[in-house]
């Protein structure tokens, strides 16, 4: 009898090491841990099954000719609108059936009217889309059903659906108010905000998968760069004083940090920006002129500790991904301390982080590759609008009933397209 | 307030002498975020005309520094009045810097808040122009600077946990070296000894002696800092019978690779040969040494014109892959076909050549040659089976089936050590031990020196004398302890003169050894 206890005990104590040690080491390659946000573990859901989208058809001149006449929209930041549109004509959550359907997809790009520049426009944006809401209105019922509530679109501009790159006139026309009840899947994220809808969905921009892949390097070439950043601390062309641009943020970074051994900043553009970004621990995200940056994207990807200086931002995922154990948040009023702050924080912390961002669903979840893959942020949305399901009551209106106001907004916009 | 209105003082005093108009704009724009600040979030409670009254004042304000500052020249500080007329708060200056405070965290309170702020309808984020925040003292904290190497240090040693050398079960190197006592051996075991020291992972050296263990080889071995199993043997043979005797009684487990005194490996060599299950083959670039200079230049010739000829004129033994990355074959040196298989030549030019497959091309997993054939794969022959008188032809004969060999270095297309036999001739002598035993003064002319032996200016009783030691018999001994201390003192006595002399003599030659000695110069010290 004693014997065969023991034996349990030592068969007991070899089964736990023998499991806390494969939980470690997920794989050959650098141990990672799993990411679990506010909403669970999330990150690793199928949405196939869970829900059912159906894509309007609507003419050409909304989507296909505007890329047409620019083909550049493929590559810039924005063009997660037009992969989100290729991603779901050929996807198994696609269904031809509108009545089964549980979310509509409204493929129009609104940003996708450059300068020659390749900066958008968003002059005409609010106009496009209300023609294009006047044509679902009116060519099927399910707009009117619920007054857009179960619709979803991709407006991935500086300011979301503000459509304008200016803050202040931003939040002065406020989110088209055609759009108050549908779901947003916007790039921009800011709490308290007035062009962040309560549940709207928050997406990385895009960053282009191949290009990055391309440029990396082996893994164990050692991190020598403590912090790591390239790009403008002043806005000469259109903020000549400084101040505006980024709040002053990015220009207070220069002015404390400049001659700083640990700082590796400056306004070039090298052509080892990816591999120098693979050598560093921390990689500035600080605001531009709206919060978001494809940085953090690229942080990701590399393994750069992101160091997020932007108050009340809102980052991509955020019910799905940590970002607070995954990141460091840096308020803007804290930025002459940033390396009191770096410096303070214990290295177990700094490696838990690194081991976080190598897991290969964070890095997957923040890329748009083509065609599309587990995991990544197409499926991550998808996730996103199942978790919203099922739909609340509320959401079908009675007949007869009407919520939206046709004719708010500015008299400009009203204006057809 | 005082530390306050010091502050302003230091930032006003700064202006008069620089004058920069970056500096006051900075400051206005600070001056007008404390405003924006104040203004904006007070949106709610500040009734309008009150507002606009303020606006009216700013405005005439703003018109009245412009002329004077059109009169004076350049932009200065409205400061002056907001001094005069406002009572400052903390909201404008960033705390000064004080390192014995704890800095501020993520998560601050919101401290003299002076809004509404509870409201979710207003950001704490205010739009508009806001100040640069610069610290009193925007330089590098040294403290902070050793803290981030501290973390730098730490990151990148996790880094080579995971991805270097310990990552993948580090194996043991076993290496294998026969060696004896000759006049190069100190160069080639020193060579061996220097790559094995900088392997990243655990190193035993089996030296093998021809001729029994002798002092010489000893003492040269024990420098390296690796455990080194010295054995000796009664004949020269190149197989590792001994070895595998030692292999087997420490049960030593590892990796063998044959390290013969005079090849290189490179230190992607060792990494590679990490992947080895049981056999494995690299490929060995053959460098065929010819000890005449000239028939080297024309086997050069000899040589570009093969290279015109053929595809490819590459000295190399090692496996042979066909497409798919399938071990086909052997590269060898000869036009001799080794097994019937494909083979690729180089026509004899150099003296000394490989006869048959080298061993140092080759590497085993240990437990082939141990004796329990605990999970050895059947296509090893037993080590015991073997007759011993015969010895070991080829690396090849261990085994049953040669086709199990599995190529290394990409499929064999990495060269990773190179074979060379450089020797001095038969002849020739070395001082044993490399210590030049007192007190020996003989002194041969050396007729290739393009200087003078005798200096031009023999102020004190100096004798300088040169050696060289490139291809010519001549070899002087000098007193060692003179040499020594004149090596040390020819840096400090006399420069001017000394480092002329010593820079003309050094130039030609970077291997000789040169001495200058001078007994009364020896004794002066003293």
């Amino acid at each position: 009898m004693k014997l065969r206890s023991w034996v349990l005990i030592f068969i007991a104590c070899n089964l736990l090491t023998f499991s806390t040690i494969s939980a470690f080491r997920l794989s050959r390659s650098q141990p990672t841990e799993r990411i679990s946000g506010s909403a669970g573990d999330v990150l690793d859901d199928n949405p196939v099954g869970r829900l059912k989208v159906f894509v309007y058809e609507l003419p050409s001149k909304y989507n296909k000719k505007i890329l047409q006449k620019d083909p550049r929209c493929l590559t810039h930041m924005f063009a997660a609108e037009i992969y989100m549109q290729r991603f779901l004509l050929s996807s198994p959550v696609r269904t031809l059936n509108p009545e089964e359907a549980d979310w509509f997809y409204v493929p129009v790009y609104t940003t996708c009217d450059l300068t020659p520049n390749g900066l958008p426009l968003p002059f005409k944006s609010p106009r496009m889309m209300r023609s294009a809401i006047q044509l679902i209105a009116s060519n099927w019922p399910y707009w009117n059903r619920t007054e857009g509530a179960d619709h979803f679109f991709v407006v991935p501009h500086d300011f979301g659906a503000c459509f304008h790159y200016q803050e202040e006139k931003a939040i002065g026309r406020g989110i088209l108010p055609l759009l108050q009840r549908a779901t947003l899947v916007q790039t921009f994220g800011q709490r308290n905000h007035v062009c962040l809808k309560q549940g709207s969905i928050t997406v990385p921009p895009y960053a282009p998968p191949q290009k990055m892949q391309s440029h990396l390097i082996p893994g164990k070439t050692p991190r020598s760069i403590f912090v790591y950043f390239r790009g403008l601390f002043y806005d000469v062309g259109n903020d000549p004083e400084g101040g505006y641009y980024a709040r002053g943020a990015r220009a207070a970074v220069w002015e404390n940090f400049k001659d700083n051994p640990l700082f590796d900043i400056s306004t070039e553009h090298p052509t080892t920006y990816y591999e120098d970004m693979q050598r560093a621990i921390f990689c500035l995200c600080p605001l531009g002129w709206a919060p978001w940056s494809p940085r953090l994207v690229e942080a990701v990807i590399f393994g750069c500790i992101p160091v997020i200086i932007a108050d009340d931002i809102v980052l991509p995922f955020a019910d799905a991904i940590p970002w607070e154990d995954i990141g460091v948040f840096v308020d803007e009023k804290d930025v002459p301390y940033l390396d009191t702050i770096l410096t303070s924080i214990p290295p177990e912390v700094i490696l838990r982080k690194q081991r976080l961002l190598a897991n290969p669903s964070m890095k997957q979840a923040m890329l748009f590759p083509q065609p599309a893959q587990p995991g990544d942020a197409f499926h991550q949305v998808l996730n996103g609008l199942a978790r919203k399901l099922p739909h609340d009551r509320s959401v079908y209106l009675r007949p007869g009933e009407k919520l939206l106001n046709w004719t708010a907004g500015p008299v400009a916009d009203l204006k057809p397209w | 307030m005082a530390l306050h209105r010091s502050i302003i003082r230091w930032k006003k005093l700064k202006l008069k002498k620089e004058g920069k108009k970056s500096t006051t704009m900075k400051l206005s724009a600070l001056h007008q975020s404390y405003l924006n600040r104040r203004r904006s979030p007070l949106d709610s409670s500040v009734d309008a005309p009150s507002k606009s009254f303020l606006a009216v004042f700013w405005l005439v304000l703003h018109c009245l520094c412009c002329l004077i500052s059109l009169l004076l020249g350049f932009r200065f500080s409205r400061l002056v009045f907001f001094f005069l007329v406002s009572t400052p708060t903390t909201n404008l200056y960033s705390p000064p810097f004080r390192p014995d405070l704890p800095p501020p965290r993520i998560d601050l309170t919101p401290s003299n808040a002076t809004t509404a702020e509870a409201k979710t309808s207003s950001s704490r984020v205010v739009v508009g122009r806001h100040g640069i925040l610069i610290r009193p003292w925007p330089h590098p904290d040294p403290v902070e600077v050793m803290k981030a190497h501290r973390i730098i240090e730490r990151v990148q040693r996790e880094q080579k946990a995971v991805f270097g050398a310990g990552a993948k079960g580090s194996r043991t190197v076993i290496a294998v070296t026969p060696t004896y006592v000759r006049t190069f051996q100190a160069l080639h075991l020193n060579g061996v000894m220097h790559s094995l020291m900088l392997v990243p992972y655990d190193v035993v050296w089996i030296v093998v002696e021809a001729g029994g263990v002798s002092n010489e080889t000893a003492s040269i071995v024990a420098k390296s800092g690796v455990r080194v199993i010295h054995v000796g043997f009664d004949q020269r043979m190149p197989n590792t019978w001994e070895d595998r005797g030692k292999v087997e009684e420490e049960k030593l487990d590892g990796v063998v690779m044959f390290a013969d005194d005079s090849n290189m490996h490179s230190m992607e060599f060792f990494d590679e040969i990490q992947n080895v299950k049981w056999f494995g083959a690299v490929s060995v670039g053959i460098l065929a040494h010819s000890g005449n200079a000239e028939e080297m230049v024309m086997s050069m010739d000899k040589r570009r014109e093969m290279e015109e000829e053929e595809s490819s004129s590459l000295p190399v033994q090692g496996p042979a892959c066909n497409a798919t990355d399938k071990l086909i074959g052997w590269h060898v040196f000869n036009t001799l076909p080794y097994a019937g298989k494909s083979a690729v030549y180089i026509d004899d030019v150099a003296a000394v050549l490989p006869r048959k497959l080298e061993w140092c091309g080759f590497v085993l997993n240990s437990r082939i040659l141990w004796d329990e054939a605990e999970s050895k794969p059947e296509w090893v022959k037993e080590f015991g089976l073997l007759n011993e008188n015969e010895g070991v032809e080829s690396p090849l004969s261990l085994l049953n089936d040669p086709s199990m060999v599995e190529p290394l270095g990409s499929c064999g297309r990495q060269v990773l050590l190179w074979w060379l036999r450089v020797e001095a001739r038969a002849d020739s002598k070395f001082p044993p031990g490399w210590v030049i035993d007192p007190p020996l003064e003989i002194t041969v002319a050396a007729k290739r020196t393009p200087w003078p032996d005798v200096p031009p200016e023999p102020p004190t009783k100096k004798k300088d004398q040169m050696s060289l030691s490139q291809g010519n018999n001549n070899v002087v001994v000098i007193p060692k302890h003179q040499q020594q201390q004149q090596q040390r003192s020819s840096k400090v006595r006399k420069p001017k003169r000394r480092s002329k002399r010593n820079k003309h003599e050094a130039k030609p030659t970077d291997t000789a050894t040169q001495v200058s000695s001078s007994t009364k110069h020896h004794q002066e010290r003293n």
